[in-house]
């Protein structure tokens, strides 16, 4: 079938096309100078007769590519399926008439820009072929949770409840993690107004019941490679026995170590035994088993404690954490219940800075209050050991005191989460340089006759056999987080989710509802792969990169900048493509200097035509083209949802979406600039620390690749601001129109381009 | 031993136990969270009377200041808008305990002496109980006739009178305002019994006092 191919265009007269643009002149377009074999109008295309008449022809006709020159490529989609089809839109609609003015006047740049678009789609519809799903699949149904605390115990027995089996591996000799240290937990119900039972021997007990999951304990992960739904993972344990799993999508729940208090000698910690830390506190707390929790120093009852809130946390020096972990307001108010609890007249006293309990752990808080937990708003300088009690010295905040002071038998530090992600894969050399000078500091003293010094170098998790490194990319102070509003749980690992609070700081709660969630993305991801399909964001995709390796220079530009580290290097250092990995934002092909990166409905040439089947107006028609690269996922919604608000802009534009700012490559912009275009603008996500692309790194790679064009411009003689490169997000709506109209004008100003007719 | 050594004997070092025991809707104050939203609200802010706002004076009864928050003008300066008690999030009866804070200190005896809310309101109130109702024109001329420090002064009335005469004429005409009230003035029916229940009052209120306030209402 694909020998044969056979190019179909509909023209669409709904929604208003039929009164504003001269059909039938569009339809003659498509026939002579698009060579479609088969040309169609219809009053209403995305209507049962419309979509019956474009199935007859696939059917009957032997229609194989079909070009739709109706509304934007967002909309009717489903109407518009053609899943074993090339299908190319042309958008009449929100393109065009939705954002031209409807007068005499305007109607002649209307029909031009409905023409050129109706070109544009039959040049892309015919550099295309249907895609059919990528064949290197796997269909492991497994999953692997890494780590046996709460989310990962979660994640396991909500996957293994949806029917899929689990392979659960905990570093440690039992499952439970932090919450099995716990003496009581935050309430997770109402009236939330009392700690409550962890719950862990119950999810330990549920494990252990559940053939669908199977456990290793005092395990390590020793190797993880392949892909989603077939990787292959080694799993070592203590004993030294290594087994081999096939898996088809990974949780990492590792959780978090507490900030090392140790780091924090001004609050006392380690000067005093009765500065502990809030897992010592659970400790104390365990041993007294109800009975009243005794001072460490002497093992008398605590008769008064302070809570030491932010401690080494919410720092802006830059020493200590610079973030807040969410949990540790709730920790301490649940622990100085322990003592309001079994006795009243024990002193406790919270000193916070801001007390943060989010959702119900504000009635929480009112219960604290009205057991007589005092809460005190200051900022604790010093903890000094005061015979066998401890002298808190702090800054009172409302009655701005400065020699504020209060005695306590026992200090509670809150120190907050750091998350066990494994190594930093993207540490620069100067980081790297710090480690190694820190350890080689460390062995010397330790040489040098000194107590051992403790240096902790990061260990792998995940041990990937990815090029990109051996675990998943980290987001921001170590947490993996990868798209923190859109996507939670997705890493830049396709396949590997991370839940809980390796993800981001968080409690309890937060660490389930993230296991549940992340253990439904992992299932879909398995269930993709095995499809053939993409997973987030273009779920479902069924195209994949293809590349033609007898052009490739070995320049591992594509394995270097994969977002996704789906390209690994074969032995002969040619790329190797994971297909399941891939996102398909198109970086590879993007960044490919000799272009055989390519996917089957979008590639070099589809866009390359696109560009190039534009009708160019001559030098002296004062009608110049400006030619804009939209990112699909934020630009080119924007500029749909401008469209539904009539907001009206230049007919002088011609839009082509792109799958990412990152899959522009720049020979679509010399052979705009060759072909005569006067302008062309680049609309791609936010990038940087608060990035907003979908594909993570893609706009800042293809930004980066683009800083470049510059040269080129130079080298063609052409004004630098020829080629505009915005930032531009969903809700720009009004902004946008705004935007390209003061563009259109600067160009018109500037001139028309001299590369007019060649 | 004074009323105020008593109490501060007793309660050592627990100001905020104190203030739970012994002062009306003082329970509350624990619930507090310094969200600072009555300062903001208050209407007599700014003023320079004004020492501490309400958020403040919970944060000192917690912080176990005894001397200078019952010593303090700052309560006395409550106007009764209500202002707080709408706004509060967690509804604390701020009005109330300002007035509670303010009495119990008054008990005490160790409120600020010539805070002139207070010098008014002991005027007002033994005026009022006198005949079992107030007697404007002797209360406006006790008022006129003492000065800033409490003290009676002649000139000063004279001179505040004569500020007021116009007022003064007016009402007459209007026949609001009887001079021969400065007589004794009329009085209620049942003077015994307005006595008698006064008395009754009292006991019940010292009786309350004594005990410990009941617990945090909620």
């Amino acid at each position: 079938m694909a020998e044969e191919k056979k190019f179909a265009a509909y023209i669409c007269k709904g929604c208003g096309l039929g009164e504003r643009l001269d059909a039938d002149k569009l339809a003659g377009i498509a026939q002579k100078e698009g060579k479609m074999q088969v040309v169609r109008q219809h009053d209403f295309l995305c209507n049962a007769d419309g979509v019956a008449m474009i199935k007859n022809d696939v059917a009957n006709e032997g229609v194989t590519h079909i070009m739709i020159a109706a509304c934007s490529r967002r909309a009717k989609t489903e109407a518009f399926y053609f899943p074993n089809n090339a299908v190319a839109r042309a958008n009449l609609r929100e393109g065009v008439i939705w954002i031209r003015p409807d007068t005499e006047e305007a109607r002649e740049t209307t029909q031009d820009m409905a023409e050129d678009y109706v070109r544009m789609g039959c040049a892309e519809v015919k550099a295309m072929t249907a895609p059919g799903g990528n064949v290197n699949t796997g269909s492991n149904r497994t999953l692997l949770v890494v780590g046996g605390g709460l989310t990962g115990m979660t994640a396991a027995l909500e996957a293994s409840k949806t029917g899929y089996p689990v392979v659960l591996v905990e570093k440690s000799g039992a499952l439970g993690g932090w919450a099995a240290r716990l003496w009581k937990r935050i309430p997770v119900h109402e009236p939330f107004k009392a700690p409550a039972d962890t719950g862990v021997a119950d999810m330990v007990a549920q494990i252990a019941a559940d053939p669908n999951i199977k456990v290793y304990l005092n395990s390590t992960i020793a190797k993880t490679d392949g892909a989603p739904g077939r990787f292959v993972v080694q799993i070592a344990t203590e004993s030294g026995a290594v087994s081999t799993e096939d898996i088809g999508s990974i949780i990492q729940a590792t959780g978090f170590e507490l900030y090392d208090a140790n780091k924090l000698p001004h609050l006392g910690y380690g000067k005093s035994p009765n500065v502990v830390d809030q897992a010592g506190l659970e400790a104390l707390a365990k041993a007294a088993n109800g009975g009243p929790i005794l001072r460490p120093s002497d093992g008398k009852p605590v008769q008064s404690v302070a809570f030491v809130q932010c401690a080494g946390q919410r720092d802006a020096s830059g020493e200590h954490l610079p973030y807040c972990s969410g949990y540790c307001c709730n920790t301490s108010i649940k622990q100085a219940m322990y003592f309001k609890d079994s006795n009243p007249a024990i002193d406790t006293t919270v000193i916070y800075t801001d007390l943060r309990t989010p959702g119900n752990g504000e009635d929480f808080y009112r219960s604290a209050q009205e057991k007589g937990v005092i809460f005190t708003k200051g900022k604790v300088a010093t903890v000094a050991p005061n015979g066998g009690s401890c002298m808190v010295n702090f800054h009172d905040l409302i009655l701005d005191d400065q020699n504020a002071q209060i005695e306590a038998d026992l200090v509670v530090l809150a120190t907050g989460q750091v998350p066990n992600s494994g190594v930093n894969i993207d540490m620069s050399a100067e980081e790297k340089a710090d480690e190694a000078a820190a350890e080689a500091a460390a062995a010397e003293a330790t040489a040098s006759g000194a107590e051992p010094v403790q240096f902790s170098k990061k260990v792998s998790v995940l041990n990937l056999t990815y090029r990109q490194g051996p675990d998943i990319p980290q987001f921001k102070y170590g947490f993996t987080d990868s798209h923190f509003i859109c996507f939670p749980y997705e890493t830049r690992r396709t396949g590997i989710y991370t839940a809980g609070p390796v993800r981001r700081p968080m409690d309890m709660v937060q660490a389930r509802e993230d296991a549940t969630g992340a253990a439904l993305k992992a299932i879909q991801a398995l269930e993709n792969a095995q499809l053939g399909r993409a997973a987030h964001p273009r779920s479902g995709d069924l195209s994949f990169p293809k590349v033609r390796l007898e052009g490739c220079t070995q320049c591992k530009r594509c394995t270097v900048e994969c977002p996704f580290g789906a390209i690994d290097e074969d032995e002969k250092r040619f790329p190797l493509f994971n297909e399941s990995r891939c996102r398909r934002c198109g970086t590879c092909m993007g960044a490919c200097p000799v272009r055989v990166i390519s996917f089957e409905n979008y590639s070099v040439d589809t866009v390359g035509s696109q560009i190039k089947a534009v009708d160019i107006p001559d030098e002296f028609s004062e009608k110049p083209r400006i030619l804009i690269l939209a990112c699909e996922n934020d630009a080119y919604p924007a500029l749909d949802m401008a469209a539904m608000k009539r907001n009206e802009y230049s007919a002088f534009v011609r839009v082509v979406p792109v799958r990412c700012l990152g899959s522009v490559n720049t020979i679509w912009i010399t052979d705009a600039l060759n072909a005569g275009y006067d302008g062309v603008m680049l609309m791609g996500c936010k990038h940087g620390e608060d990035y907003q692309c979908h594909f993570v790194k893609g706009s800042e790679l293809g930004r980066y690749r683009l800083s470049k064009v510059g040269d080129t411009l130079k080298n063609m003689n052409l004004e630098t601001d020829r080629v505009k490169d915005l930032e531009v997000a969903i809700t720009d709506i009004d902004n946008l129109p705004r935007i390209i109209n003061e563009y259109a004008q600067q160009i018109v100003d500037m001139g028309m381009s001299p590369f007019k007719g060649f | 031993m004074s009323a105020n050594q008593e109490m501060a004997a007793k309660y050592k070092n627990s100001f905020l136990k104190e203030v739970e025991d012994q002062v009306e809707m003082g329970e509350w104050v624990k619930m507090c969270m310094q969200c600072g939203v009555c300062s903001g609200s208050c209407p007599t802010n700014f003023h320079p009377g004004w020492e501490h706002p309400p958020q403040e004076i919970f944060m000192m009864i917690r912080a176990g200041k005894r001397e200078e928050v019952l010593t303090s003008p700052s309560m006395w300066m409550c106007t009764s808008c209500y202002n707080c008690i709408v706004r509060c999030p967690r509804k604390l009866p701020i009005t109330h305990i300002m007035h509670g804070l303010a009495n119990y200190a008054h008990r005490l005896g160790v409120a600020p002496k010539n805070q002139p809310t207070r010098a008014f309101s002991t005027l007002f109130w033994s005026n009022a109980i006198a005949t079992g109702r107030v007697n404007e024109l002797k209360l406006s001329m006790g008022l006129y006739f003492k000065d800033a420090e409490g003290k009676i002064n002649i000139g000063e009335g004279i001179k505040k009178g004569l500020a007021m005469k116009d007022v003064a004429l007016g009402l007459l005409k209007a026949r609001r305002l009887n001079p021969f009230e400065i007589f004794g003035g009329h009085k209620c029916k049942d003077q015994k019994g307005i006595a008698a229940m006064l008395k009754k009052a009292r006991e019940l209120e010292d009786k309350r006092k004594a005990l410990p306030q009941s617990g945090a209402s909620r």
